[in-house]
C-alpha cells in the first residue's frame, strides 16, 4: 500500500473543504436557509465532475492504478434505510454543521469542541451496530 | 499568492472535490468518510460482541490514511492559508443568527457560541454537540453513507438509492435548520 498517495488525497480534501468553507457551520446553516448558492454550487460541480469522470472510466474500461478493472461498488439494497437514515443524518448535519469528513478536518483545524461531535458520531455508529437488526431497511 | 488566502470559489472547490473522489476510484477504492467511524469502532475490538463491527478493519487502513491527511490539511489550511476576510455570509443570515444568540462570522469558520472553548463549561452545549454527533453517526451508518458516499460518489454513479438518501439529508436538514434549531437554542 502506497501510504503517501492516500495521505496526499486526504490532505488535498482537507485543504479544499477548509478553503471552500464547506466545513463551516455558518455555510451549512446558510445553505439550509437557502440564503447562498455557494454550497449548492460546490456540490453540483463536484457531482458533474464525478458523473463525467465515472462515464469516461466506464466507457473506456479504464483500469485502476494496479491494472485491475474498476468496479464501482453498488450501495447496499433497501429503501427505507436511505430515507430514514438520511433524515437522521440531515438533522445532525444541520445541528452541528458537519458531516463525517469535516469532523476530522475541523479537529485538525484546532476546534476542540468538535471532539465532542466525534465522540457522539462514534457513539451513534456504535448504537446503529447494536440495534441494526431491529430497524427497517 | 492571493489565491492561497482567499475563499476558494464554488466551481474550483467543487471540481477539486470531484477529483478527490475520482482519484480514490482510480486507486481502486471509493470515496466515503463515514465508514471510517465504523472502522474506528471496530479497532477497539468491539466486533467480538457486536457482529456489525466484526470485520477486518486493517483492510480499511487506506481510508484512515485519507482521514489523517484530511486532519493535516485542515491544520495547514486553518493555520497558514486563512485570512480575516474569509467566511462572509449573507447579511440576512447574520441577522437571523443574532436573534438566536449566535455571533457573526467576521472571517471565522465557526461560531464561538457553539464551538468556542467556553462551551466546555456549558452542559447544554456539550449535550447539543454530542447529540448532533450521535445523529450523524447513527444516520450515516443507517443510510450507509454521508455527503461523500451518497451525495458525491453515489450521485456521480447515478444511483437512485443515493438520491433517496440525499433527499433524506435535506428533509432532516431543513427540519432542523428551520424549526428545531431555534427551539433548541432557546432552551
Amino acid at each position: 500500500m502506497n501510504v503517501l498517495k492516500y495521505l496526499f488525497v486526504g490532505f488535498v480534501f482537507g485543504i479544499v473543504l477548509t478553503k471552500s468553507e464547506a466545513v463551516s457551520w455558518y455555510r451549512i446553516y446558510e445553505m439550509f436557509q437557502f440564503q447562498s448558492f455557494h454550497m449548492y454550487g460546490i456540490i453540483m460541480v463536484a457531482v458533474v465532475t464525478g458523473v463525467i469522470g465515472i462515464q469516461i472510466i466506464k466507457r473506456n474500461n479504464i483500469k485502476d492504478s494496479k491494472g485491475l478493472p474498476i468496479e464501482i461498488q453498488e450501495k447496499e439494497p433497501g429503501s427505507a434505510r436511505f430515507w430514514i437514515g438520511g433524515i437522521f443524518f440531515g438533522l445532525g448535519w444541520a445541528l452541528v454543521g458537519s458531516c463525517p469528513g469535516p469532523i476530522f478536518i475541523l479537529i485538525g483545524a484546532g476546534f476542540l469542541p468538535v471532539l465532542l461531535v466525534l465522540f457522539g458520531a462514534l457513539l451513534g455508529t456504535f448504537i446503529y451496530g447494536i440495534v441494526k437488526d431491529k430497524l427497517p431497511h | 499568492m492571493e489565491i492561497i488566502f482567499q475563499t476558494w470559489t464554488w466551481y474550483v472547490s467543487g471540481f477539486l472535490i470531484g477529483m478527490v473522489m475520482l482519484s480514490l476510484v482510480y486507486f481502486g477504492k471509493s470515496f466515503g468518510m463515514s465508514s471510517n467511524l465504523s472502522t474506528l469502532c471496530s479497532m477497539t475490538g468491539i466486533g467480538k460482541r457486536v457482529a456489525f463491527f466484526n470485520f477486518d478493519w486493517q483492510a480499511q487502513r487506506w481510508n484512515l490514511l485519507v482521514v489523517l491527511g484530511a486532519v493535516l490539511g485542515g491544520f495547514v489550511a486553518a493555520h497558514f492559508m486563512s485570512d480575516a476576510s474569509n467566511v462572509s455570509i449573507n447579511p440576512k443570515t447574520i441577522a437571523q443568527l443574532a436573534q438566536m444568540g449566535i455571533d457573526a462570522p467576521n472571517g471565522k469558520l465557526m461560531p464561538d457560541a457553539l464551538f468556542g472553548n467556553a462551551i466546555f463549561e456549558s452542559p447544554k452545549m456539550i449535550l447539543i454537540l454530542i447529540i448532533g454527533g450521535v445523529l450523524i453517526g447513527f444516520g450515516t451508518r443507517y443510510a450507509s453513507g454521508c455527503t461523500s458516499g451518497h451525495a458525491i460518489s453515489g450521485l456521480s454513479n447515478l444511483q437512485i438509492k443515493s438520491l433517496k438518501a440525499v433527499i433524506g439529508f435535506f428533509i432532516g436538514g431543513l427540519l432542523m435548520s428551520h424549526f428545531l434549531l431555534p427551539l433548541i437554542l432557546k432552551l
